[in-house]
């Protein structure tokens, strides 16, 4: 199981772009932290989810 | 007429009186960089100012428009001035002595490296969320030395209490409640998002005192 902003969803072995393109994330307005490192944008489609890892994305949003 | 004004060891000596002469060591030799001067940036800066930050980075492309008076740092008599100098004298009144450095261009991650290389640690109050992630994503990949402390979910009536600090990475916090848009509802109100910039100012005060968790 991966652990995707405190869910566990049944998605290893997916990269991160495939998972992402089964959500409705803006892709210009998020970051993506993977076991603690902000994972590059570039290496979305080369960063495969495995078991046990855990990951938050932050969708950001307008105002300041 | 000469307006007298307390000398700069006279302030330093008032500020170690407040703070302690450690801590104050630790925020006078420190620089900050804050991206955006509107409602986040501009009560952030000011912020760290009082607090005694030694030298802040200030970015902004943009002129004081009146529909900023009502929740940032500007006076109506600077209505039309670039930001970074308009926002540079407000911080003088207050703290003569503070170290500024002012870059009125818009950042882009091509110049982010540059114009934020000398800074510990780096505030994201900019406005559109495009342009927040793209400074988290730049800062937090390229930039691995940097802490980010950066703001999303303002805007509205919604309670003070859910603005809130997270830790995302050991470099990387979030404050605010990470949902309210400024594009829905009411827009931004002042009280609200001078509440999260307290939360970044307030972040970098405790990450300079080596107090790491939110």
């Amino acid at each position: 199981m991966v652990k995707i902003n405190g869910e566990n969803l049944d998605i290893a072995g997916k990269t991160i772009a495939e998972y992402l393109l089964t959500t409705s994330y803006d892709a210009k307005r998020i970051a993506v932290e993977c076991n603690g490192a902000v994972i590059p944008k570039t290496q979305y489609g080369k960063t495969v989810l495995a078991d046990g890892d855990s990951v938050e994305i932050v969708s950001f949003v307008g105002g300041g | 007429m000469v307006e007298l004004i307390p000398t700069q060891e006279e302030i330093r000596k008032a500020l170690k009186e407040r703070h302690g002469t450690e801590l104050q060591d630790k925020l006078s030799s420190a620089t900050v960089a804050v991206c955006g001067l509107g409602g986040l940036g501009s009560n952030i800066a000011i912020t760290l100012a009082r607090t005694g930050i030694g030298r802040l980075i200030l970015i902004d492309f943009d002129r004081v428009d009146i529909s900023n008076l009502h929740r940032q740092q500007y006076k109506a008599s600077q209505v039309g001035r670039y930001k970074t100098d308009a926002l540079s004298e407000n911080l003088k009144e207050n703290s003569p002595y503070i170290k500024l450095e002012t870059h009125t261009v818009r950042i882009t991650e091509h110049n982010i490296p540059e114009l934020l290389k000398d800074a510990d640690i780096i505030c994201e109050a900019f406005d559109r969320a495009e342009t927040k992630a793209m400074l988290a994503n730049t800062v937090l990949t390229a930039m691995p030395d940097k802490y980010l402390v950066a703001a999303s979910g303002m805007a509205g009536l919604g309670s003070a209490n859910s603005i809130r600090t997270r830790r995302l990475t050991d470099r990387f916090y979030l404050c605010g409640d990470e949902v309210s848009d400024a594009g829905d509802g009411l827009g931004l109100i002042a009280s609200r998002v001078m509440l999260c910039a307290a939360h970044q100012a307030h972040t970098v005060v405790r990450i300079l005192a080596e107090k790491f968790e939110p």
